[in-house]
């Protein structure tokens, strides 16, 4: 049995920024993550877009804490190495309707705070992106696009440097109540702490149901999304929300590494983790992208995926559930953060900081001399220069040893992943931390280089994992011993 | 900077062939660059025989082919590094590439590009489902099951009757696995008919034509297929589904020419071929650099590739004594014929055309015209897409165009 001060459940882009945020002070700090890795619920199947805040309802947390998190976005992923690019986004439209909704929606944006918005029109649409065919359109400026992976776990590996303890592959199934806290049965280990911070996404309604409060149901709603080679798109795109018009409004995301994304859709499921994606919505996405942008070439398709929202609201309904983010009044050693749908990532420092303010109630929070605020991951090697990549070379010769072809990934990088801060295992270790399979051979020539270097570490083929713990892509030997 | 006659990117069948081809040319400095730490690509993970009939009048196993190769290139003096990854390719033909002793560039007089091709994958198909475990493309297969003794599953699906996954079908099954099927969604075999007799008849395999994979099912690894059979554009016919239970499904569903080094640099590729645009000389839109093999355009005998590797090494041997540019013809194609390569020939030399037909066909006439004048007529009892047709025309003759007919 471990005690903690605190512990949070959920190691998503939220349970991440409040671990790191609680790493500055002196206290003792764990995360309970059902997965192998961080970063691996909705936080790891987004858009990877920073919003700016103008399509969320004014007054609201979600606006609010978005406008704030978008505003201190850049800053943050420069102190922790975090790839960021404010590319800008443009919402378009085609007729005067559009053009009318395009100015409310800057309006909207700006009751929230938001800035650098500009309605333009055709002509200067153009001049940015040649081949849309919108005669309106709001560019937002502050909009940008980030690696949603390296977020989780940055953040998480410079609070593991910071002493946060983690403990993956370990999903929280029972929470008893004690008189200083909780007793927490997360995976194998039983940890005990004062307070509890539910970060745990999809699962947040179980889980503070567990901890004492039943108060609340999240409804999953998922949205597919098409991966596609790097492409011409310079910024993000979508279509101005048209009331009573059909279809899903289609998105088109340039991602920081160039990539272009379509979508995502959005359906309630019955599982919270049904990431499958459907004909139907495939094929719709594929339609509406082309009429966003004609020139698209659904040759380049990598890949499709999907992630799941936490809604708090059911289908059908109104459509708006604003965060939860509270101390629960059902149980005084909770912090609820329930809902946290997007803009969650944008708004998940903000998040923290409301946290800390909450805990603050009932905690000190003294901080630490040896605090390290940055944090620097492994060396991107496909974007450092001839000069950088000679260097590292010279100094390790695993650099030189490229294992993955389409992205340009060394052995190093890969073996650095391998032994992360965390303890994070599975080939999804890798491929979130150096994007190694991610490329357009879907590791049709990295996977095996990746299996033979942990096969090389002693590890065997059965008890290799691809995402989950058991989830086995090997059987083993063919015959009797090893290669 | 240091210098080299000929880089050769690329160490497999097609840039062996060339680079002991380019030395027999009398090309001083040859230099081979090849990623694996051995030379012979994609050959050395092949170990089933079928290799070499027509270049050695031998069934050779791949590594056994390569070997060949290797050996002469040896006694030839072609330099070869292995371990080297090449980054850049700059139209100056300036090369760039990296090992664990370093990161190099080499200034190149000439470039030979034979650097393979790569497998599609299921994402690139979009299969709706889930994305579990279990699910890999046959290359990945056979490399981790050939070269390192790993196993994938006991109940296998194939999807996409490409060689390579006949190949593993035969494989898997001698190897203790069940292969339930092999689907494919066209009407015919992708892959050669030799391979449907020896891999799929001989050990009762059923080819599932016009059917194909609908949705991959399993939460964290493979569990089930649910296929459909396919109507003649393509579509799924309602009603048709079934559900195959399997803990590995394998996808053989077309190769494509990695060129990743051609576009960097701007070279002006084919969309039909999905490689580099080439001239009668072999020769890509950048002058100097020059395209055989896979990476050119995929190949079905590899015989064939490295007949391709050694023109293309006698053109850069030509191209670097400073031959003069000989005028070429345009090559244009009618029916039935899916493409022809190159689409160029060069007049006054013997040319070579490889083409592939769109559909499977009996007793057909191909012939090569110049105008009224028939180059060349070949009586075909059978044609189909999977055998790649390889024609001389002796002494390309001085005419508008060059015209390629299946009738």
């Amino acid at each position: 049995m471990t005690k903690y001060d605190v512990l949070i459940v959920g190691g998503g882009s939220v349970g991440c920024a409040i671990a790191y945020a609680l790493s500055r002070y002196d206290l003792k700090v764990a995360v309970a993550e059902k997965e192998l890795d961080v970063g691996m619920g909705t936080s790891g199947r987004n858009s990877g877009v920073v919003h700016a805040g103008f399509n969320n309802r004014p007054g609201s947390l979600m606006a609010k804490l978005c406008v704030e998190g978008n505003e201190g976005f850049e800053a943050l992923c420069k102190m922790l190495d975090i790839p960021y690019k404010r590319t800008g986004k443009l919402i378009v439209g085609y007729d005067e309707a559009d053009h009318q909704a395009l100015i409310k929606l800057k309006e909207q944006g700006e009751k929230n705070g938001v800035k650098g918005l500009e309605i333009i029109d055709g002509a200067a649409i153009r001049a940015i992106e040649p081949d849309l065919p919108a005669s309106w359109a709001m560019l937002s400026r502050n909009t940008a696009v980030f690696n949603p992976f390296l977020y989780s776990i940055h953040l998480a590996e410079a609070s593991a440097q910071n002493g946060v303890q983690y403990y993956l592959n370990s999903p929280v199934t029972a929470v008893e109540a004690t008189e200083e806290g909780y007793r927490v049965q997360a995976g194998d280990h039983v940890l005990t702490c004062k307070t509890l911070i539910n970060s745990a996404g999809l699962f947040a309604d179980r889980v503070s149901a567990m901890a004492g409060d039943p108060s609340f149901t999240i409804y999953p709603c998922r949205g597919e999304y098409y991966l596609l080679d790097k492409g011409t798109l310079k910024m993000p795109v979508y279509p101005v929300p048209r009331p009573g018009v059909g279809g899903l409004g289609v998105h088109l995301t340039v991602t920081v590494d160039g990539n272009i994304l379509i979508g995502p859709s959005a359906d309630y499921i019955d599982n919270h983790e049904d990431y499958s994606t459907t004909e139907p919505i495939l094929d719709q996405l594929r339609r509406e992208a082309m009429i966003l942008l004609p020139t698209l070439n659904m040759r380049t398709v990598i890949g499709t995926y999907a992630g799941v929202r936490p809604k708090l609201v059911k289908k059908g309904e109104a459509n708006f559930g604003d965060f939860v983010i509270e101390r629960s009044p059902k149980a005084k050693h909770l912090i609820n953060l329930i809902g946290i749908e997007s803009p969650g990532i944008t708004a998940s420092m903000p998040i923290a900081r409301m946290v800390l303010d909450i805990l603050s109630e009932d905690t000190e929070l003294v901080e630490k001399p040896d605090f390290v605020p940055t944090y620097r991951g492994i060396p991107p090697f496909a974007e450092l220069s001839r000069a950088e990549q000679r260097a590292l070379i010279e100094q390790d010769p695993d650099y030189g040893d490229v294992v993955c072809r389409c992205e340009t990934v060394t052995r190093a990088q890969v073996k650095r992943a391998l032994h992360n801060p965390i303890g994070a295992t599975g080939v999804i270790a890798v491929k979130n931390r150096t994007r190694s399979t991610m490329g357009r051979c879907n590791g049709g020539y990295c996977f095996q280089r990746i299996v033979e270097l942990l096969l090389s570490e002693g590890k065997a083929p059965q008890d290799i994992d691809l995402k989950r713990r058991g989830d086995r892509p090997l059987l083993g030997y063919v015959k009797g011993g090893q290669a | 900077m240091e210098r080299a006659d000929l880089i050769v990117i690329g160490g497999g069948p097609a840039g062996l062939a060339a680079a002991v081809r380019a030395k027999e040319k009398g090309v001083e400095r040859v230099l081979l660059l090849e990623r694996n730490p051995v030379l012979g690509g994609i050959l050395n993970q092949c170990i089933h025989d079928g290799f070499g009939v027509l270049r050695f009048g031998s069934a050779m196993s791949g590594p056994e082919y390569a070997a060949r190769f290797i050996q002469m290139a040896r006694d030839a003096g072609v330099e070869a590094i292995c371990g080297a990854m090449v980054v850049e390719l700059s139209p100056d033909k300036k090369v760039t590439y990296i090992t664990p002793q370093g990161l190099f560039e080499v200034q190149a007089k000439a470039v030979i590009l034979s650097t393979g091709c790569r497998e599609r994958t299921r994402g690139a198909l979009a299969v709706p489902g889930n994305r579990p475990a279990g699910v890999y493309t046959a290359g990945v297969v056979q490399y981790l099951m050939n070269m390192r003794n790993i196993a994938f599953g006991k109940n296998v699906v194939i999807m996409g009757s490409g060689d390579i996954g006949l190949i593993m079908a035969r494989r898997m099954t001698l190897e203790g696995a069940r292969v339930h099927c092999v689907l494919e969604k066209l009407p015919f075999c992708s892959g050669l008919p030799r391979n449907v007799r020896q891999c799929l008849e001989d050990f009762d395999i059923p080819l599932c034509l016009a059917e194909t994979v609908k949705e991959i099912h399993g939460d964290d690894h493979i569990t089930h297929v649910i296929t459909a059979k396919v109507d003649e554009k393509g579509r799924f016919i309602p009603g048709s589904e079934r559900t195959i239970p399997c803990d590995v499904l394998v996808l053989s569903v077309g190769l494509i020419p990695e060129n990743e080094l051609a576009k960097a640099c701007g070279i002006e590729m084919d969309p039909v071929t999905g490689g580099a645009l080439v001239d009668g000389d072999l020769m890509t839109s950048v002058p100097g650099v020059f395209s055989c093999g896979n990476g050119l355009h995929v190949h079905d005998l590899v015989d064939l590739v490295s007949e391709e590797g050694e023109r293309a090494a006698e053109h850069a041997a030509a191209y670097l004594k400073g031959a003069a540019n000989k005028p070429m013809v345009p090559v244009t194609v009618s029916g039935g014929i899916r493409y022809v390569l190159p689409r160029q020939l060069t007049t006054g030399e013997d040319g070579y055309l490889s083409m592939r037909v769109m559909l499977p066909g009996r007793d057909r006439k191909l012939t090569v015209t110049a105008g009224d004048k028939t180059l060349v007529s070949k009586k075909m009892k059978r044609v189909m897409p999977s055998e790649m047709i390889r024609l001389k025309v002796k002494d390309v003759p001085a005419c508008e165009q060059v015209e390629v007919s299946l009738v």
